[in-house]
């Protein structure tokens, strides 16, 4: 499958800003129903962006059910699930600890009916976890289209660093039986995921990571990232393009869509402007008409 | 290679664990955790030795450092065994529930002449480092008023929770876990309090513990300071850690993503001008090799590695630094006690 060369991102509608908080509240005043997301991402698929990149939070259950509902008005619209959403764990780890916080974020009636004892049988075998917490989080892409599955950089980077590179292969394989989707993963340390996902014999594979002409989060450095993105198969996804607002949109995306190998942007944006104007250098520069 | 265990592989423990396996010159060898759960899948799916006795640990591997991420109250006696084993020891914060423990353990680490290190990973952030950097060297003249808070949402309902963290015997609340760092921060940029003037320790939801820190500080400088910390506010979606430094000549407003400094008319200090300047974390920050969660959880690492290995340089977060914190900490635990 060829990844669609523009996605949506949904940092803006959710409260997440790198640079300021401020930023972040004042879009998450914006973005205080459905209805003002919607708006946007209508905006976006009216300028040609297809793919709605988001992650696992609450805030996207009613927008799938939208999507979901009005076929007619949306026959391309296709979602690509970003898991875990990690904070919703993190805080619930620290308040309740881990066995409680797996009960609690298990598909009901399946983890928290176990009793300790089976609980921690299954907290050896990380894999079967995965694939519960995986179930648990597509749910409410029931119906619509999500030909691609992300894992979330916490989860990826983690596994990359306790080398349990074991787990990529079996999420990825999880995700093609169960869901006839392709696995991607989302890194800060692309380069090493790279060499982890060839040793594991993954083909082809998705990945996403920071690309931007700063350098900013790209670990292993700018030139490293340029030898690795030309020269291996993987398709890659650049997010952060704009490293949050510190390189003004034209050099951003001027700058990435000359990078050799590049497959996709992902961007977010509040306004149909802002959308409009970054989809159009984007095409102009990758010569899409 | 320098030889590392794990003890305690909880949410901080794992980052330091992948944090620490990823690094070139390290090898985990060992891992040391009371839950068997974790202990297992450690031991069944990567080539670790697996304990769940440090002492046991201790006496059958051959270890260079250790990294302690336990519940507090566990610190103190885990530290010393490691110390007094030749061990270099890097600690989750706090260091010690009590001020004269972490004193003792700092005196032992420089007695071995050991790496000792705490994990107040905030001072590896860039924007809080050119903050200080612009205090000490005089930016905003002389400071009359600092001002730290954090918030976050841990504790947003009746607790239901059975952890170490919802117990005060086992150095849970607040205090020890949100308002260290900011009381850590705040003498890192300006100065240690000479005296807390006020505290109010305060449950929200909690039973035992407190959610929230409210106190106010005296400086030797004749400033004050003013802390609060609270982690039962949904409004946030993480932890979120702000300083305000005022001084006669302008004023900085920091956090993680973002630096903003005022010089008052006429003023003017290295690059900045009079009004406003922000400055951001993708200009501020230095990159490291590995990232997970942040660039200061592996910076601080690296710094604890390369010390080690010999390197030339100072600990950040030494012992000693942490039990000024941890002093501060019991100070405001004692005026605020309920």
């Amino acid at each position: 499958m060829a990844l669609q060369k523009v996605l949506f991102g949904d940092n803006q509608f959710f409260g997440v800003n790198h640079m300021s908080e401020e930023k972040a509240r004042a879009q998450s005043m914006k973005f205080r129903d459905t209805e003002s997301i919607m708006n946007v991402l209508d905006s976006a698929y009216d300028a040609g962006i297809k793919v709605f990149m988001c992650t696992t939070h609450d805030g996207v259950g009613p927008i799938a059910d939208i999507v979901r509902e009005n076929p007619e008005k949306y026959p391309d619209f296709e979602f690509y699930p970003c898991m875990p959403y990690a904070h919703k764990y993190a805080n619930s780890v620290g308040e309740v600890g881990i066995v409680e916080t797996l009960k609690r974020f298990s598909p009901s009636g399946i983890l928290d009916t176990m009793f300790t004892g089976a609980m921690s049988v299954l907290t050896q075998d990380p894999n079967k976890l995965m694939k519960l917490l995986v179930d648990a989080e597509m749910k409410r892409f029931k119906g619509v289209k999500t030909p691609v599955i992300f894992l979330q950089n916490v989860v990826t980077d983690l596994i990359l660093g306790l080398k349990g590179q074991n787990f990529l292969k079996e999420f990825d394989t999880y995700v093609r039986e169960k869901y006839n989707a392709e696995a991607g993963f989302i890194t800060m340390n692309l380069p090493l995921l790279l060499e982890a996902l060839d040793e594991q014999g993954v083909e082809n594979p998705i990945v996403c990571a920071n690309i931007n002409k700063i350098g900013f989060r790209m670990c292993g450095g700018i030139e490293k990232y340029k030898e690795v993105i030309a020269s291996s198969n993987a398709r890659v996804v650049s997010m952060s393009v704009f490293a949050s607002g510190a390189i003004p949109p034209k050099e951003a995306i001027e700058w990435a869509c000359g990078v050799e190998g590049l497959d996709s942007i992902v961007f977010g944006a509040s306004s149909k402007e802002n959308i409009i104007k970054s989809k159009s250098l984007i095409d102009s520069e990758w010569g899409i008409s | 290679m320098i030889k590392v265990a794990m003890i305690g592989i909880g949410k901080m423990g794992v980052s330091h664990f992948a944090l620490l396996s990823a690094h070139p010159d390290v090898e985990v060898v060992a891992v040391c955790d009371s839950a068997t759960f974790l202990t297992s899948a450690v031991s069944k799916q990567m080539n670790v030795q697996t304990f769940k006795d440090p002492k046991k640990m201790f006496k059958e591997v051959e270890l260079d450092a250790v990294v302690i991420s336990t519940p507090n109250s566990t610190h103190y006696e885990l530290a010393k065994l490691a110390l007094n084993s030749d061990i270099h020891v890097f600690m989750e914060k706090p260091l010690c529930l009590s001020p004269q423990e972490s004193k003792d353990l700092s005196d032992i680490a420089i007695e071995r002449n050991l790496v000792n290190q705490v994990g107040y990973h905030n001072r590896f952030i860039g924007t809080f480092q050119e903050t200080k950097h612009l205090v000490r060297s005089g930016a905003i003249g002389e400071i009359y008023h600092v001002e730290g808070t954090a918030y976050g949402q841990v504790v947003i309902r009746p607790k239901t929770g059975k952890t170490w963290r919802s117990k005060k015997s086992e150095g849970g609340g607040c205090l020890h876990d949100y308002a260290c760092h900011v009381v850590d921060l705040m003498n890192f940029i300006f100065d240690q309090p000479l005296k807390v003037k006020s505290a109010q320790l305060q449950s929200i939801f909690s039973e035992n513990i407190e959610d929230a820190v409210f106190a106010s500080f005296d400086y030797d400088s004749g400033a004050t300071g003013y802390i609060e910390a609270n982690w039962s506010d949904q409004s946030y979606r993480k932890m979120s850690t702000t300083i305000k430094v005022y001084g006669k000549k302008g004023k900085i407003i920091v956090d993680r993503q973002e630096m903003r400094v005022y010089l008052a008319p006429g003023e003017k200090h290295e690059d900045l001008q009079e009004g406003w300047t922000s400055k951001y974390i993708t200009e501020l920050q230095k990159p490291v090799n590995f990232y997970l969660r942040g660039e200061e959880y592996s910076a601080q690492l690296d710094q604890f590695v390369d010390l080690i290995q010999g390197k030339e340089g100072d600990i950040e977060t030494s012992f000693l630094t942490a039990s000024i914190t941890d002093s501060v900490i019991d100070m405001i635990a004692q005026k605020g006690a309920i």
